[in-house]
C-alpha cells in the first residue's frame, strides 16, 4: 500500500479518536434532550467545570479562596493535603449531582412548559454562570490533570502497522490518550445503555422521554427523573472533561470544543443515542480528513474551526431531521 | 339535485354561482397512512358548504389541502376552472382563500388590531424603503388598510379590545378575532375549520348570524366543518359527510339527514 | 397626574398609529434628545466616551439589529460578532479603497455589504428552526472569524493581522484616528443611533414588522393567511445585519480605531448582544437601548465597586460578572421574559392609574 493512502487511514483512525469524545459530549445533550426537551448549550462548561472541580479537590484547593481572601483578607489557598483520585472523583460526581439538583430546583423547574428557545437561552444564561463559578472556585488558570493517565503515542501501534508500508511509512501514529479515552467513552456508553434498557429508573427516564404526562399518571416524578439526568450529563461531562483535559489543559476553550457536539447532534439528531454516536464519529472524520486534503493545503489551515458547523449547516438544509430523525409531520 | 352547472336561487333569496373550487380524486397519505381517499367534491360561488363526519374523518386535512398547506398525492384542485399547480400556502391566500383554525392560530404577542392588519397582506405592498421612512406610500397604504380593518371590526363588534394584546381574550373572542382576521383579506372562499367549538348557545348564535351576514351581505363562499348538526342544517346549503377519509354522502341537508350511510357513521353500526 | 391618556383624542389614523401615543411620553422623548444632542456633547470627556456612552450607542444599534431578528422575527441568532466583523472589514476596505469618499457612506455601505451577507446566511432558515438555526448561525460565526484571519487581503496584509483605521475627517474635524475628539466619537455614534432606531421603529410598526412578529408567534398559521415566509425571513436578516453591520464598523472605525477580529468580534461578543437584548427586552426597541445600557454599565459598576473602593482583584470582578450576568439572564427568563422594558411598562401602567388605582 502507497503511504499517503496509510497516512489517508491515520488521519482517519485519529479522527475517529476525536469523533468518539465529540460522541461522548453529545451523549450528555442527548440524555438531558429526551428526558426534558431541554437543549442544554452549558453541556461543555459543565466538562470543563467538572474537570476544574476534579484537579482542585485532587490537590487540596480552597473553593472560593480568592474571594474569601479578598473579603475577609485572609490568605487561604490549600488545605495542605492531596486527595487520591478515585476519592477525587467520587466526590466530584457527588458535587454534579449537587449541581444537578440546583438546576433543576432553582432553575428549570420554574421554566416547565415554556418554549424551546427561552429554555435554550436560559441554558447559555447557565453557561456563563457556571464558568463564572467554576473560576471563582478554583481559579482560571490553566490545570493539569494528574490522573496518571498514559501520555505520548502509541509505539506499539506504531511498530505493529510499520509493516503494511514500504520504507517511506513509519506506522500509525496514534496517541495513547486518545485509544484510553475511546475505550472509557465505549465503556460509559454501554454501561449507559444498560442502565436505560435494565434498571427501574432507567425504564422511568425511558418512559418520561417518550411522554411526560403518560410517565407521571403512573407515578413517575419528572422531577427525579430531570435530577438525574442532568447528574448522569454532568458524570458524562467529567469524564469528557477528563479526556479533554489530559489532552489539552483544563481551560476555557474547553468549552468551546465541547461545542463541536452541537453540529454532531444536528447530524446525528437529537434523541437517538446511537445518531449522537455516529454523528460524533462522522464529525470527528470529516474534520480532520478535510483539514487534510483540503483546508491545510490550500486554505491555510485551522479549517477545523467552522468544518462541524457548516457541514451541519449543509446537511440540515437538505435534511432537517438529521440521519436518524423522523420526517416531520407539521400540523395546524 | 342541486348538481347542475347553472346558478340558481336558493329559497331565501340568494344566487348561487357556478363552481368555484373543484377537488378531484383526492388521496393523501402520511407515510403508509391514506388520511383521504379519492374523494371528490366542489364548492359553488356563494353557497354556504359544510364538511361533517366522526373525529379523525379527515376534515381538517381536507382545508389543508385546499388552503395548500398539505399536497395532496394524487388528484388536482381547480379554482375557478383552472387547475392548480402546486403552490405555497401564502399564494393560495393571494388567490382569494382565507380561512380559521380548528386549536386557534393567532399572534399572540401581537395585539387584535395588528392580527387583524396581518390578514390585509396581500392588499399592501410598499417597498421596504417607503416602510423605513413612513413617508409616501407606506403610510397612505397604512391608513386606508386600517379604515378596511376598522369596518370589519365593527362589523365583529370587537371595538373594545382592538388594542388588547390577543393572548388576553377569553377563548370565545379570539375565536371571533381570528374570524376578523380572515375576512381582513377580502376573501372570495372563506373556510372555516370548527368556527363554534367549545363555545356556549348564546356565542354559538352570534357566530352563526355573522356567518350568514357575511354570506349575504358580501357573497363570500364559506366551507366549515362543524360538528354542532344543528348549527350545520340550519346554516349551510350543501353537506359532504366524511368517515375515515372517504366521503359517504353529498347533498342538501335533507337529503343527507336521510343517507343510510351518514346514519350509520354517526350512531355506529356492526361491522359483520 | 400628569401622566394620562384620558383626553388626548386621536382623529386621525396616523395620530393614532404614531410612536408615542400620550403626550407626556411624546415631551419626555424630545427632552432626552434635547439633552443628548445639545447638552451631552459639552459636558462630555474621555473616559465618559470611552467607557459608556460611545459603546453603549454602538452596541444599541447591535442590540436594535438583533432584536429584529431574534425579537420581532423569533430567530435566534448566535452569529452577531461574525457580522459586526463583515461591517467592520467592510468598512476598513472600503477606508482604503476609497480614501476620498465620506466615512459615513463607508459606514452605511458596510451595512448594506453586512445585509448581504446576512440573508446569504439567513438562508437555511427556510428549512430550519428554533435552536437548529441558533447553533446553524454558529457556522457563521466561526467561519466569518477564521475567513477574516486566514485573508490576509482583508486586513491588507498587514503583519500583525490587525486592521486599523487611517484618519477621516468630517466638516473638518477627525472622526476616526487616533486625534478624533471624544464629543465627535459621541456625535457621530448619535446620530447613527437615531436614525437607525427611527427606521427600526418604523419598519416594526408597519406590514413587514407585522410579518416578521406573525411568522415568530406561529409561523405555519402565518403562511396560510399570505406572508411569505421567505420574504419575511430573509428581510428580517438583511435588515438585521445591516444595523449590526453599521455597529461593526464603528465599533472598528470610531470606537477602538484598531481590532484583531478574534478578540473583538468572537463568540463572546454574540453572547453579549444576545444578553442585552434578553435582559432589555425582547421584541422592543426601547430594550435594545436598556439592554445595552444594562450590560455596559455593569462592568464598569463592578470595576468601580470591586476593584476601586473595595481593591479586589481584577479577575475576580470579571468571574463575578460571568455570574452576575449568567444569573440575571436565568431569572429574567423566568421572571420576565419581556426584560427591563416590560418592568418600566408595568411602572407607566401604574403611574397612568396613580393615585386612583382602581
Amino acid at each position: 500500500m502507497s503511504s499517503e493512502f496509510l497516512y489517508g487511514i491515520e488521519v482517519i483512525i485519529n479522527g475517529l479518536m476525536a469523533g468518539v469524545l465529540y460522541a461522548l459530549v453529545a451523549l450528555g445533550f442527548v440524555l438531558i434532550y429526551k428526558a426534558s426537551g431541554i437543549f442544554n448549550y452549558s453541556q461543555g462548561v459543565m466538562a470543563l467545570f467538572a474537570a476544574l472541580t476534579l484537579v482542585g479537590i485532587m490537590e487540596g484547593q480552597v473553593p472560593f479562596s480568592h474571594l474569601i481572601n479578598a473579603i475577609f483578607g485572609t490568605e487561604l489557598h490549600h488545605f495542605g493535603w492531596e486527595v487520591p483520585a478515585f476519592l477525587a472523583i467520587a466526590l466530584t460526581v457527588v458535587v454534579m449531582v449537587i449541581f444537578a439538583w440546583l438546576v433543576q430546583r432553582f432553575v428549570f423547574r420554574h421554566l416547565v412548559g415554556q418554549e424551546p428557545i427561552i429554555l435554550f437561552m436560559a441554558t447559555i444564561g447557565l453557561a456563563y454562570f457556571l464558568e463564572g463559578v467554576g473560576d471563582l472556585m478554583w481559579g482560571s488558570e490553566i490545570k493539569t490533570i494528574a490522573l496518571g493517565l498514559p501520555q505520548g503515542n502509541a509505539r506499539w501501534l506504531e511498530d505493529v502497522t510499520s509493516a503494511l508500508g514500504d520504507d517511506t511509512f513509519y506506522g500509525f501514529f496514534v496517541r495513547q490518550l486518545d485509544i484510553v479515552a475511546a475505550l472509557v467513552a465505549m465503556v460509559l456508553v454501554t454501561a449507559l445503555i444498560v442502565f436505560a434498557q435494565y434498571t427501574k429508573q432507567g425504564r422511568a427516564m425511558r418512559a418520561v422521554a417518550d411522554d411526560h404526562q403518560a410517565a407521571l399518571s403512573v407515578g413517575i416524578s419528572l422531577n427525579f427523573i430531570w435530577v438525574l439526568v442532568w447528574s448522569l450529563a454532568g458524570v458524562v461531562a467529567l469524564v469528557a472533561g477528563v479526556m479533554w483535559g489530559a489532552k489539552s489543559g483544563v481551560q476555557f476553550s474547553l468549552s468551546l470544543i465541547a461545542l463541536k457536539a452541537l453540529p454532531v447532534l444536528m447530524l446525528g439528531g437529537f434523541t437517538s443515542i446511537p445518531g449522537a454516536i455516529i454523528g460524533g464519529l462522522i464529525i470527528g472524520v470529516g474534520e480532520q480528513l478535510f483539514e487534510y486534503t483540503i483546508g491545510g493545503p490550500f486554505l491555510g489551515g485551522a479549517t477545523e474551526n467552522w468544518f462541524a458547523y457548516m457541514l451541519a449547516l449543509l446537511f440540515l438544509v437538505f435534511r432537517p431531521q438529521g440521519l436518524f430523525g423522523e420526517k416531520i409531520i407539521e400540523r395546524v | 339535485m342541486k348538481d347542475s352547472v347553472e346558478s340558481y336561487v336558493t329559497d331565501d333569496g340568494r344566487t348561487i354561482g357556478g363552481v368555484m373550487l373543484d377537488l378531484r380524486n383526492i388521496t393523501l397519505r402520511f407515510g403508509g397512512v391514506e388520511a383521504i381517499k379519492d374523494i371528490s367534491f366542489n364548492i359553488r360561488e356563494g353557497e354556504i358548504r359544510a364538511i361533517i363526519g366522526p373525529n379523525g374523518a379527515g376534515k381538517s386535512s381536507m382545508l389543508n389541502i385546499i388552503s395548500g398547506f398539505y399536497k395532496p398525492q394524487e388528484g388536482e384542485v381547480l379554482f375557478d376552472g383552472v387547475a392548480r399547480p402546486p403552490m405555497p400556502p401564502y399564494q393560495v391566500a393571494r388567490q382569494g382563500i382565507a380561512r380559521t383554525f380548528q386549536n386557534i392560530a393567532l399572534f399572540e404577542g401581537m395585539s387584535v388590531l395588528d392580527n387583524v392588519m396581518t390578514g390585509r397582506m396581500n392588499h399592501m405592498n410598499a417597498s421596504i424603503f417607503s416602510q423605513a421612512m413612513w413617508f409616501g406610500k407606506a403610510q397612505r397604504e397604512e391608513v386606508e388598510n386600517r379604515e378596511a380593518v376598522e369596518r370589519i371590526i365593527d362589523f365583529l363588534e370587537i371595538q373594545k379590545i382592538r388594542k388588547t394584546p390577543v393572548s388576553r381574550l377569553p377563548y370565545g373572542l379570539k375565536k371571533r378575532v381570528e374570524l376578523a382576521r380572515a375576512l381582513a383579506a377580502e376573501p372570495r372562499l372563506l373556510l372555516l375549520d370548527e368556527p363554534m367549538a367549545g363555545m356556549n348557545v348564546e356565542e354559538k348564535e352570534d357566530m352563526s348570524r355573522f356567518i350568514l351576514d357575511l354570506n349575504d351581505e358580501f357573497g363570500t363562499t364559506i366551507a366549515l366543518i362543524e360538528h354542532d348538526m344543528g348549527v350545520v342544517m340550519d346554516l349551510s346549503d350543501r353537506v359532504v359527510v366524511m368517515d375515515y377519509g372517504r366521503k359517504i354522502g353529498d347533498g342538501t341537508p335533507d337529503e343527507v339527514r336521510g343517507n343510510q350511510g351518514v346514519i350509520d357513521a354517526y350512531l355506529g353500526v356492526s361491522h359483520d | 397626574m400628569f401622566y394620562r391618556e384620558a383626553g388626548d383624542f386621536k382623529t386621525s389614523y396616523e395620530a393614532d398609529s404614531q410612536t408615542f401615543p400620550i403626550a407626556f411620553d411624546r415631551y419626555r422623548y424630545w427632552v432626552i434628545l434635547a439633552v443628548a444632542y445639545l447638552v451631552i456633547p459639552f459636558l462630555i470627556n474621555d473616559y465618559w466616551a470611552n467607557a459608556i456612552l460611545v459603546p453603549f450607542l454602538i452596541y444599541a444599534i447591535a442590540a436594535i439589529g438583533l432584536n429584529i431578528l431574534t425579537g420581532y422575527c423569533g430567530q435566534v441568532s448566535l452569529g452577531t460578532g461574525g457580522f459586526m466583523a463583515v461591517g467592520a472589514y467592510s468598512c476598513y476596505k472600503l477606508m482604503t479603497s476609497f480614501p476620498d469618499v465620506s466615512i459615513i457612506i463607508h459606514v452605511v455601505l458596510a451595512g448594506v455589504i453586512t445585509a448581504v451577507v446576512g440573508a446569504a446566511f439567513g438562508l437555511p432558515s427556510l428549512r430550519i428552526k428554533g435552536f437548529y438555526l441558533a447553533v446553524a448561525t454558529l457556522a457563521a460565526q466561526f467561519f466569518l472569524v477564521w475567513l477574516f484571519n486566514k485573508v490576509s487581503w482583508f486586513y491588507n496584509y498587514s503583519a500583525s493581522g490587525q486592521i486599523s483605521a487611517p484618519e477621516r475627517m468630517l466638516f473638518g474635524a477627525p472622526v476616526t484616528g487616533p486625534n478624533t475628539e471624544p464629543w465627535v466619537q459621541y456625535m457621530v455614534c448619535l446620530v447613527f443611533v437615531t436614525i437607525c432606531a427611527i427606521i427600526a421603529r418604523n419598519l416594526t410598526r408597519g406590514t413587514l414588522g407585522r410579518s416578521w412578529m406573525a411568522i415568530r408567534d406561529m409561523d405555519i398559521a402565518a403562511e396560510i393567511i399570505g406572508v411569505n415566509p421567505l420574504k419575511a425571513k430573509l428581510t428580517a436578516f438583511a435588515v438585521s445585519s445591516f444595523f449590526i453591520g453599521i455597529s461593526g464598523a464603528l465599533f472598528f472605525s470610531v470606537y477602538l480605531g484598531a481590532v484583531e477580529v478574534g478578540e473583538a468580534f468572537g463568540i463572546q461578543k454574540s453572547f453579549l448582544v444576545l444578553f442585552m437584548i434578553i435582559l432589555g427586552g425582547l421584541g422592543s426597541i426601547f430594550g435594545s437601548f436598556a439592554g445595552a445600557a444594562f450590560l455596559v454599565l455593569l462592568p464598569v459598576l463592578l470595576k468601580v465597586i470591586g476593584v476601586d473602593l473595595l481593591g479586589w482583584p481584577t479577575d475576580l470582578v470579571s468571574h463575578l460578572r460571568l455570574v452576575i450576568i449568567g444569573a440575571l439572564i436565568m431569572f429574567f427568563l423566568i421572571k420576565e421574559p419581556h426584560g427591563l422594558a416590560q418592568l418600566w411598562r408595568i411602572a407607566k401602567e401604574k403611574l397612568r392609574l396613580w393615585p386612583f388605582p382602581y
